[in-house]
């Protein structure tokens, strides 16, 4: 276990660095001198230079550079990509474009918006999916089951901003009801208004993630219910919901639990959506800024934040996966 | 001439295939026995033969150009606007018509060049194994760990928003998904007897491959493509969504996204756009599942 634990970290930080790297790469391509823009127009070459040499676009990308003669590769010790990670490590981030405030100040007071969102997404999640996966499957091929089943369907065919946008329009329409949208209540300032604010886009992002565990849900248990113990248990005369729920509950939600965890990157995703539409002051609204106003600095470090999160999550979703079923030994 | 034409094919498929071949008339019957055992796939089918139609068809069944003000701004639903017309006074009708072009053609293109590149991957991967499988599969894993739409956002603003880059960014989306799959079904197949008993034959490797591996591997790879196309519609329409569509084109998610943009709301205009996509990612979702529990059983129920 400890080995495989140590495993796992290893390949998350190859991950990581894999993605560094590549996002890296891919905002360094962007068309256009953030330098000039910066500068704005009639700007003299020196100012752009003097302000290329302030953002620090003045270094090498990598602190290792191929040479051609030997000894083939040198170091510098100031790169760009040094920096930068540097920065993370230290916590210092410089200053984002995006609302002139240091970016670890802004990541300290929007991270609790979307853990919120996150968690108040899971929790939905899981109360909406399981029951009705059990219903579903315990009752098979009953008109329950079928409703289920469309719902399900339905569920991952919607796109969320869609179902996002219906939440804001209709009841506007119909009742003349907008939701709290605009000036953002903090949950320990006002846990009503805030909870106000956060049920409604934490359901739209629940949507589809319950839709994928209600229809695996319903596989997992059926495939449990199939099982020659389960036949046993019956055959002891035991009672048919402790059946289900001792029995066969167990076991089938394993695969569930994995599933959720591999959930989190789409709901971060859909995080970008649902706190632009919703105005939520998320971490998802502040990467989407950054990227509209083409400050990239922000955009790689979010990306490598989100990218820390799934991986690290991931890997407790594995472990729990091990200690939930003591049939799976990691070697 | 036709003669000429049937034998040529008839000797290209080999002696058996034309031999063994049933007749049209079984063919169809046992193409509707499938029908009547999937009523959801077919259903799928439906949809989306009904949605490619209206696509090649668009300019014969909408009735406005989508990009000219045939009526008042925000009108209700009437014979002469059958959804209404939207802000700047466009016929919704026509918009969802000629929208279905934009999703429909974005959508099969990345995912048929992005899968055709996960199958080579996955193939490579799996076969090769060592070194080169090791630095493929951390790739893969680094790309399926990440929120793909965060990834999308951020290439089609880097290159600039345009058809060939959405194509571009959404096909990058697609390989990750289908390596995985088929490097798994080429392990799986590599230690099977009959290849095996290939091999020991003396039958060169490369042959192997063509031959025996290959043939079984990219049916998969199809199935799985299949099942992305709805995924990646609704990738394509976030994006447009969020303003890093197609510059200049009609698409759906961009007309749910301009339908809340000002007070008051066009209910209209966010209904119906919305409404297509979800119908067309419906379509997609059921066929691929029909699909998957057709040509793989194993499968049954996996989503």
């Amino acid at each position: 276990m400890q080995a495989f634990i140590i495993r796992r970290l290893l390949i998350g930080v190859v991950i990581l660095f894999i993605l560094s790297i590549t996002v890296f790469l891919l905002l360094r391509i962007v068309p256009g001198d953030p330098a000039k823009q910066k500068c704005g127009l009639n700007c003299k070459a020196e100012q752009i230079e003097a302000i290329r040499h302030d953002m620090g676009l003045d270094k090498p990308y990598f602190p290792i550079d191929v040479e051609s003669g030997p000894p083939f590769v040198s170091f510098t010790s100031d790169s760009q990509y040094g920096s930068w990670l540097g920065g993370i490590f230290t916590g210092d981030l410089g200053t984002s474009t995006v609302n002139n405030r240091p970016v670890t100040e802004s990541i300290r007071n929007r991270f609790p918006v979307t853990a919120e969102l996150m968690v108040l997404t899971l929790i939905l999640t899981v109360i909406i999916g399981i029951p009705f996966g059990i219903v579903s499957a315990v009752w098979k091929n009953s008109l329950a089951d079928y409703a289920v089943r469309l719902i399900a369907i339905a569920g991952l065919a919607v796109p969320g901003f869609w179902v996002a946008t219906l939440a804001l329009i209709l009841p506007f329409e119909w009742w003349g009801y907008a939701p709290p949208i605009g000036k953002f209540v903090k949950l320990t300032a006002d846990p009503v208004g805030n909870f106000k604010q956060m049920i409604v886009p934490a359901a739209v992002l629940a949507l589809g993630s319950a839709a994928g565990v209600m229809r695996l849900t319903r596989s997992s248990l059926l495939e449990t219910l199939r099982q020659d113990y389960m036949r046993t248990a019956r055959a002891k005369g035991l009672h048919e919901r402790s059946v289900v729920f001792r029995h066969g509950m167990k076991n089938s939600l394993i695969p569930v639990v994995t599933v959720l965890g591999l959930q989190i990157s789409g709901l971060l995703g859909g995080a970008l959506i649902v706190e632009q539409i919703f105005t939520l002051p998320g971490l998802g609204d502040y990467t989407v800024r950054a990227l509209f106003q083409k400050d990239f600095e922000v955009v790689q470090t979010m990306t490598l934040y989100a990218g820390v999160t799934v991986v690290a999550l991931n890997l407790l979703v594995d472990i729990s996966y091990a200690w939930l079923d003591p049939r799976i030994r990691y070697s | 001439m036709a003669e000429e034409i049937a034998v040529r094919s008839g000797a290209f498929l080999g002696g058996r295939a034309r031999e063994a071949g049933p007749g049209i008339g079984a063919r169809l019957r046992k193409l509707a026995t499938l029908a009547r055992q999937n009523p959801l796939g077919t259903l799928g089918l439906i949809i989306i033969v009904v949605f490619v139609l209206v696509a090649i068809f668009a300019p014969w069944i909408a009735p406005y150009d989508p990009k000219a003000f045939s009526g008042q701004r925000d009108e209700g639903i009437s014979a002469s606007h059958i959804f209404g017309t939207e802000r700047l006074g466009r016929d919704i009708f026509s918009r969802v018509v000629y929208g279905s072009r934009i999703s429909l053609s974005v959508a099969v293109i990345s995912v048929l060049i992005g899968g055709s590149i996960g199958i080579c991957f996955g193939i490579i991967s799996g076969y090769m194994g060592g070194i080169i499988d090791s630095i493929i599969q951390r790739t893969v894993d680094a790309a399926i760990a990440f929120p793909a739409l965060l990834l999308l956002l951020i290439i089609t603003q880097a290159l600039g928003p345009s058809f060939k880059t959405i194509v571009f960014a959404l096909m990058l989306a697609v390989i990750p998904g289908v390596t995985r799959v088929v490097r798994g079904a080429v392990l799986s197949e590599k230690n099977n007897q009959y290849v095996e008993a290939a091999r020991a034959t003396g039958a060169w490797a490369p042959r192997v491959l063509f031959r025996h591996i290959l043939p079984n591997v990219v049916a998969l790879g199809i199935i799985v493509m299949t099942t992305l196309l709805g995924t990646i519609i609704l990738a394509e329409a976030a994006l447009s969504f969020l303003g890093l569509g197609i510059p200049g084109a009609t698409s759906w998610g961009q007309d749910v996204s301009k339908s809340r943009e000002f007070l008051p709301y066009n209910v209209n205009a966010a209904v119906f756009p919305g409404g297509a996509i979800t119908l067309t990612v419906l379509g997609f979702n059921l066929l691929g599942d029909a699909i998957r529990d057709i040509f793989d059983p194993r499968l049954r129920g996996s989503r």
